[in-house]
C-alpha cells in the first residue's frame, strides 16, 4: 500500500434526462485516510462513488487515482486499486457459492491455480468467514453476506476501499462487529452512510454533499457541531452527540 | 399445458430435444455476437422474475377462478427473440428439475411449445408485422393481443400433436384438440390482457426498455426464422410421423397387417404405411421387445372366445397370475434392498437427512 | 405450481439435501446427469401397456435414495404431490380403450386401465428420477455438467444467474403479493387492476437490480468473459457408475424380470 490517493477535480455528472447529479465536486483523499461522504437521499453520494472506479464516465472534470488519470486506458489497472463494496450484498454476490464469488475478481485479473485459491482463502479468513466457503449466498445472514461482499473485494488486493452504506440492514451486533473489522483495515477508506454514529467512530474526516455539490469538507466532529449546516443539508447529529433522552447529558460533543 | 414425460415416446422426445438444443446453441451464439455483457445478468434475473411472476395470481372477474402471467411473449418483447428463447428455456429447465413440470425428457417439447413458438414464430411473423414501423399504443396492444391468442393456440396444438405422435395416451387426436384449443382461447385472452397491461406500464415508466428492441430484432431475423420454421416443419413431419408409427402401439402393426386380408381396400393407404413400416421395423429391430419377446407370447396366449380374430393375442403384460406374483416378489425384493442399503449407509452420514424444516 | 413461499422452501430444502455427504453426492455431476437421462429414456421406451416389466426399474430410485441418504418420505411425498398430473394425463385412457387385454382369474382388465397404470408408473419413475438427481447433485453442479456436456457457456451462466436470483425474487414477489393481499377484501383488489402494476413494478425493480449486478461485476474487473475454477474429473468411479446402471437398465428393458420370476415360482413350486 505504498502510495494511494483519490483526487476528484471539478467532477460533473449529468444524467441522460438532463438532471444534474454532480455539479463541480472537488476533493483529495490521501493515503491511509478514512473519509465519510454523507448527505441526504439524492445528494449524489452513490453517483460519486460510481465515478471512483470508472463505472460512470464524467460529464466534466476528472478523477485521479494514485495520481493517475482515470481513462479508458487506465481503467483496468485502476479498478484493481479501488475495491468497491455495494450497498446491497445480493447485488454483489451473484455466483453460486461464496468461493466462486470471491474468486470472480481474481479470475478476471488473470490469477489461476494455487495463487487463486490462496487469495480466496486469505480474503475469506480476513473477514472471518472461512467456514462459509462452500455455502450459497442465499443461505447467509445479512452480516455474513456483508462480510463475504467485502471479501470479494479484498481478494483483488485493492489499496483503496470504497463502501456504500456498509452498515445498512445489519442488526446492532453484526453492525458493531463489522465496524470493528473495518477499523482494522489499513486501506484508504471511503464510505457513504446514513449511519452517522458509525461515521463519527470510524472517520476522522467527513465530506458533506448537498444537491450535487460539496457543502462541507473537514474534521467530522466540527461538521457534526455545525447545526446550521446539518439542518440545511437535511442531516442530523449522531445519537452519540445528542442529549441523553433520560438525563439530557451528552456523551460526545 | 406442459407436455409430460409420462405421455412421451422416446422418438418424439429425442427429436424435440435435438431441435431445442440446436436452437439454444444458435441463440447463445447470436446473443454473444450481438449483445453487450450487460445481457447475461439481465437474462438471468429476468428469468427469475418470470418464475416468481408466474406464481402471483389475479382473480378473473365473474368466473371465480384465477390466472397468472405466462410471460413468454413479454420476455420476447423486452429482450428480443434470441435472448428471450434462452430465458424461457432456462425457466423450463428449473421447473422441470424442481417441480417436475413436464419433466426432463419432455423438456425439448416444452421448450419448443413455450419458447420457440412465441420467440420465432409469433414474434416475427405476427407481433412485428402488426406493430409496423411506427408503433403507437393501440397498435402495440393489438399486436400483443393477437400474438398472445395465436401463441396460446399454437402451443397447445403442439402439445396435442406431440401427445398424439407419442401414442401413450389413448385420447383421440380430435377429442384432445377440442378439449385443449377452446380452453386456451380463454387463457390466451387473459395472457393478452395481462401482457398489454404490463407493457403499457413499462411504456409509461421506462419507455426506453421497449424502444430498443424492435429495431435490433427485426433487422435480419425474418429470413432466418422462416428457414428455421421450414427446417422444423420438415423435421417434425418426417421424424414425428415415423416415430408415431414406430412407437404408438407397436403390436397394432401386426394386427393391422393381419387385418389387411379381412378389410380389403377399406383403409388402403394407411395400411400401406403400416405394412411398410412394420416390415421395416422387423428388419431393423428398433424396438427390442417387439422383435423377440412378442412371438413367444402371442403363441402362449389363449384365444379370446368372444372376439374371434380380435387382438386377444396382445396379452403381453404378463401371463396372468405369474406376472402379478412376479411383480409382488420384485417389489418385496426392492423394499428389502432399500432397507439393507439404508442400514449400511446411515451411521457415518446421518446429518444430511436431518434439517430444520418441517 | 406451489405458492411463492412454498417454492422458496422447496428450493432451500433441495439445496440442503444436495449439500449432503454420501458417495453419490461426491460423484461427478455428469455421471449422475447421464444416468438419470438414460433411466428416464428407458422408462419411456416401454410399450404403452407395459406394467409388470417396469416394476424392476424402481430399483434405481430405491438404491439412489438409500445410498444417497435422502429422506424417502420427502421425495415420495413430492412424487405423490405431482402424481395427480399423471392421473389427469392418463385419465382418458380407460374411457377410450375398452379392449380386454389381461385376465387374472375372472377379472378382466382393459387396455385402457393397463396403459393408465403404465402412465402412472412412468410419471412416478420420471418424476422421482429428476428429483433424486437434483437432491444428489444440486442445481449449480447440474449447470456445470450441462456445460461440460456441450451446452453453450452463455446459456449455462445465465442459468446460474437465474437460479441465484430465484431466491431473491421469490422473496421480493412474496412481499409484494402479501402486501397486496393484506389490503384486499376477499377477492376484491386481487384483480387485474392491482395485478398489472404489481408485476410492472416487480419487473422494473428486477431490471434495476440487473443493472446494479452488472455494475458490481464491472467493479470487479469483468470484461465479458466468464472463467471457471472448478475442475471435475470423470474418473473410474464415474465410469463404473455409468456403465453399471446402463447395463442394468438395458438388461431390465430386454427381459421382463417379474414375469420370469413369477414363472419360475409357479412352475417349480406347485
Amino acid at each position: 500500500m505504498s502510495h494511494s490517493s483519490v483526487e476528484v477535480r471539478n467532477l460533473r455528472h449529468l444524467y441522460p434526462d438532463g438532471t444534474v447529479a454532480l455539479g463541480d465536486v472537488s476533493f483529495r483523499i490521501s493515503q491511509g485516510e478514512s473519509v465519510a461522504i454523507i448527505g441526504a437521499n439524492g445528494a449524489g453520494k452513490s453517483t460519486l462513488l460510481l465515478h471512483l472506479n470508472g463505472i460512470l464516465t464524467p460529464t466534466g472534470g476528472e478523477v485521479r487515482i494514485n495520481d493517475l488519470l482515470l481513462t479508458k486506458g487506465t481503467l483496468a489497472t485502476l479498478r484493481r486499486s479501488v475495491g468497491m463494496v455495494f450497498q446491497e450484498p445480493d447485488d454483489q454476490l451473484f455466483m453460486p457459492t461464496v468461493h466462486d464469488d470471491v474468486a470472480f475478481g481474481p479470475l478476471n485479473l488473470g490469477f489461476k491455480g494455487e495463487e487463486l485459491e490462496r487469495r480466496v482463502r486469505d480474503a475469506l479468513e480476513r473477514v472471518g468467514v472461512g467456514h462459509l466457503r462452500e455455502k450459497a449466498p442465499y443461505n447467509l445472514s445479512g452480516g455474513e453476506k456483508k462480510r463475504v461482499a467485502i471479501a470479494t473485494v479484498l481478494a483483488m488486493t485493492p489499496e483503496i476501499l470504497v463502501m456504500d452504506e456498509p452498515t445498512s440492514g445489519l442488526d446492532p451486533h453484526a453492525r458493531r462487529r463489522l465496524m470493528g473489522l473495518i477499523r482494522e483495515f489499513p486501506h484508504t477508506k471511503i464510505f457513504t452512510s446514513h449511519d452517522l454514529d458509525m461515521v463519527l467512530e470510524l472517520c476522522p474526516r467527513t465530506i458533506v454533499l448537498h444537491e450535487g455539490k460539496v457543502a462541507a469538507d473537514g474534521p467530522t466532529l466540527e461538521i457534526f457541531r455545525d447545526d446550521e449546516l446539518l439542518a440545511r443539508c437535511r442531516l442530523e447529529k449522531p445519537f452519540l452527540m445528542q442529549g441523553c433522552p433520560v438525563c439530557g447529558k451528552r456523551k460526545a460533543t | 399445458m406442459h407436455m409430460a414425460d409420462a405421455l412421451l415416446s422416446p422418438a418424439v422426445g429425442g427429436i424435440m430435444w435435438l431441435v431445442s438444443a440446436g436452437t439454444i446453441a444458435y441463440c447463445s451464439h447470436r446473443v454473444r455476437e450481438e449483445s453487450d455483457d450487460r445481457t447475461i445478468p439481465l437474462m438471468g434475473v429476468l428469468g427469475a422474475f418470470i418464475f416468481a411472476a408466474q406464481m402471483i395470481n389475479f382473480s378473473i372477474p365473474a368466473t371465480g377462478s384465477s390466472g397468472h402471467l405466462g410471460g413468454g411473449l413479454l420476455l420476447t418483447i423486452l429482450l428480443g427473440p434470441w435472448a428471450a428463447f434462452l430465458v424461457i428455456s432456462s425457466v423450463l429447465v428449473v421447473q422441470a428439475l424442481f417441480f417436475a413440470d413436464g419433466g426432463l425428457l419432455a423438456l425439448g417439447c416444452n421448450i419448443f411449445n413455450l419458447g420457440f413458438i412465441p420467440a420465432f414464430i409469433v414474434f416475427p411473423l405476427i407481433y412485428l408485422k402488426i406493430l409496423g414501423k411506427e408503433p403507437d399504443r393501440s397498435r402495440r396492444s393489438v399486436a400483443v393481443m393477437v400474438s398472445a391468442l395465436v401463441g396460446l393456440q399454437l402451443g397447445p396444438f403442439s402439445v396435442v400433436l406431440e401427445t398424439w405422435l407419442s401414442g401413450v395416451s389413448a385420447l383421440p387426436f380430435t377429442t384432445f384438440l377440442l378439449l385443449m384449443q377452446p380452453i386456451h382461447l380463454g387463457i390466451g385472452l387473459m395472457e393478452g390482457i395481462v401482457t398489454i397491461a404490463v407493457v403499457t406500464f413499462i411504456h409509461q415508466a421506462r419507455p426506453e426498455l421497449l424502444g430498443i428492441l424492435p429495431k435490433t430484432a427485426s433487422r435480419n431475423s425474418f429470413p432466418l426464422s422462416a428457414l428455421i420454421v421450414t427446417f422444423l416443419a420438415t423435421a417434425l413431419l418426417t421424424g414425428g410421423v415415423l416415430s408415431r408409427f414406430a412407437s404408438r402401439n407397436p403390436d397394432g402393426l401386426e394386427w393391422a397387417i393381419a387385418g389387411v386380408t379381412k378389410e380389403k381396400g377399406v383403409k388402403g393407404p394407411e395400411l400401406g404405411v403400416h405394412g411398410t413400416l412394420a416390415s421395416l421395423q422387423e428388419k431393423t429391430a428398433l424396438l427390442p421387445d417387439y422383435s423377440f419377446s412378442k412371438p413367444a407370447e402371442a403363441k402362449s396366449a389363449p384365444p379370446n372366445p368372444a372376439g374371434g380374430e380380435r387382438k386377444e393375442s396382445r396379452e403381453r403384460v404378463g401371463a396372468g397370475s405369474a406376472g402379478v406374483l412376479g411383480s409382488l416378489l420384485t417389489l418385496a425384493l426392492l423394499f428389502v434392498t432399500g432397507l439393507l442399503l439404508k442400514k449400511r449407509i446411515t451411521p457415518p452420514s446421518c446429518k444430511a437427512s436431518e434439517d430444520g424444516l418441517p | 405450481m406451489a405458492s411463492l413461499d412454498g417454492a422458496l422452501l422447496d428450493f432451500k430444502r433441495m439445496e440442503r439435501l444436495a449439500d449432503g455427504e454420501s458417495p453419490l453426492h461426491r460423484l461427478e455431476p455428469r455421471a449422475k446427469l447421464l444416468v438419470t437421462l438414460l433411466f428416464m429414456a428407458t422408462v419411456i421406451s416401454y410399450d404403452r401397456y407395459a406394467v409388470t416389466a417396469m416394476i424392476p426399474l424402481f430399483i434405481f430410485p430405491v438404491v439412489m435414495l438409500s445410498l444417497g441418504n435422502l429422506p424417502p418420505a420427502y421425495i415420495a411425498g413430492k412424487i405423490a404431490l405431482l402424481t395427480p398430473f399423471a392421473v389427469a394425463a392418463g385419465f382418458f385412457n380407460p374411457l377410450f380403450d375398452h379392449e380386454v387385454l389381461l385376465r387374472i382369474g375372472s377379472l378382466e382388465i382393459t387396455g385402457g386401465w393397463l396403459s393408465f397404470t403404465s402412465i402412472l408408473l412412468r410419471g412416478m419413475l420420471t418424476i422421482g428420477g429428476g428429483l433424486i438427481l437434483v437432491a444428489l447433485t444440486g442445481f449449480p453442479a447440474i449447470c456445470r455438467a450441462l456445460e461440460q456436456l456441450g451446452a453453450p457457456r452463455l446459456f449455462a451462466v445465465q442459468l446460474l444467474f437465474l437460479y441465484r436470483y430465484l431466491f431473491v425474487l421469490l422473496e421480493e414477489g412474496g412481499t409484494l403479493s402479501r402486501a397486496r393481499e393484506l389490503r384486499s377484501v376477499g377477492k376484491r383488489g386481487l384483480g387485474m387492476r392491482s395485478f398489472a402494476p404489481l408485476i410492472g413494478h416487480l419487473l422494473l425493480r428486477t431490471w434495476r437490480r440487473a443493472e446494479r449486478i452488472h455494475l458490481a461485476m464491472l467493479a470487479r474487473g469483468f470484461t465479458g468473459e466468464f472463467h471457471t475454477t472448478r475442475e471435475s474429473r470423470f474418473g473410474g468411479r464415474e465410469l463404473l457408475f455409468l456403465s453399471g446402471w446402463s447395463t442394468l437398465f438395458i438388461t431390465l428393458r430386454l427381459w421382463n424380470l417379474p414375469r420370469l420370476l413369477g414363472t419360475l415360482v409357479t412352475e417349480f413350486i406347485p
